[in-house]
């Protein structure tokens, strides 16, 4: 029994004594935190990329993400990020690429409604029926690019519909 | 003897001095050696995995006075674990009556936070804030949210907990900008 305690101590100090005796991760009082790859940590979302399309909100197997329609041209969505599992379903859906899950994993806190977060997307109407189609977002960027929608001329706005 | 009837009163309150230094020293020694139980309301095993891997050399809990202990009564701090199904709410309200005060809870995962996914169902009570505020229990309680959380993630909870980090997480309200008229082209 001592043969090996004292084997075991030769393999330490052999392994850079004595650094290789210390392996408690100094980590809440100093560095050391280190996360994998491909970790998903909190869930960000990029405000002003986002269309206000709930797909997120469709796919979202906690039901974290709720989008709310507070007026007709306001869409607020609300994240509770309490019940999250990490899933990054909401990410892989997402078409405009604002939502990520980063490597933040330090979410802890006394109050729960910390980790709610809310942001209010802004939607254009259809000149025609007045609803909520696609934000105005998507439709400058279409026009920056250089797509002209056919039927704009004819119907104003709601020939976007078909694209994506 | 003479001296010692003299004195008694004296005598007294030397003993009366050294208790309290004892005591000072005491809590001193002890003020954050917090010994905790762990209560698994229905988890599914990920996050006790977890508690388990911060109670290793590697991330040694131990150093912050921290030590898992198999009763209730010898508790100071309960991790709970699991959305409290609701097979074991009452347990658990048992279980919180009997740790001494003054007591602290750690909800460790996603499903003490907030439920995870069973935040809605007929068969939980939906998370740990749900619970206590049905039954009017006020005891301050530390959230550990995560799927399961890292081992990290639970000393940075611990560590918040003893008061020995700052709370990174707060609430944001964001609008969107709007853009300016489009250009006719």
């Amino acid at each position: 029994m001592i043969g090996s305690k004292l084997r075991e101590l030769m393999v330490a100090i052999r392994g850079g004594a004595p650094r290789a005796l210390v392996v408690t991760l100094p980590y809440p009082l100093g560095p050391g935190a280190k996360v994998p790859e491909g970790f998903r940590g909190k869930v960000e979302i990029d405000v002003s990329k986002c269309i206000g399309c709930s797909g997120c909100a469709n796919v979202c197997p906690s039901r974290c993400i709720i989008p709310e329609d507070t007026s007709q041209l306001w869409r607020r969505m609300t994240i509770f990020r309490e019940r999250c599992t990490y899933c990054a379903r909401c990410q892989e859906v997402c078409q405009e690429n604002a939502v990520t899950l980063t490597m933040e994993f330090e979410l802890s806190t006394d109050n729960p409604g910390d980790l709610t977060d809310t942001w209010e997307v802004f939607m254009a109407t259809c000149s025609r029926c007045g609803r909520c189609f696609k934000p105005k977002t998507v439709l400058d960027k279409m026009m920056e690019t250089g797509y002209k929608p056919p039927m704009e001329k004819r119907y104003g706005a709601v020939a976007t519909l078909s694209v994506k | 003897m003479n001296r010692v009837l003299g004195d008694s009163a004296n005598a007294y309150d030397e003993v009366k001095v050294m208790v309290g230094w004892f005591r000072g020293l005491c809590e001193k020694a002890f003020k954050r050696a917090l010994w905790v139980f762990h209560a698994n309301t229905g988890a599914c095993n990920g996050c006790d995995i977890e508690v388990i891997n911060v109670l290793t050399p590697y991330y040694d809990a131990e150093r912050f006075g921290i030590r898992l202990v198999g009763s209730p009564r010898h508790a100071d701090v309960i991790i709970i674990t699991g959305p409290i199904t609701r097979q074991s709410g009452p347990a658990l309200e048992r279980l919180i009556e009997a740790v001494p005060s003054p007591k602290l809870i750690i909800a460790v995962g996603s499903c003490p936070t907030g439920g995870n996914i069973w935040f809605d169902s007929y068969a939980t009570h939906g998370g740990l804030a749900k619970f206590l505020s049905d039954r009017g229990i006020d005891i301050p309680v530390f959230y550990v949210p995560g799927c399961p959380p890292r081992p990290e993630a639970i000393l940075y909870g611990v560590a918040l907990a003893l008061g020995l980090v700052d709370k990174k997480v707060a609430p944001k309200r964001l609008k969107q900008e709007l853009l300016p008229p489009r250009k006719s082209s």
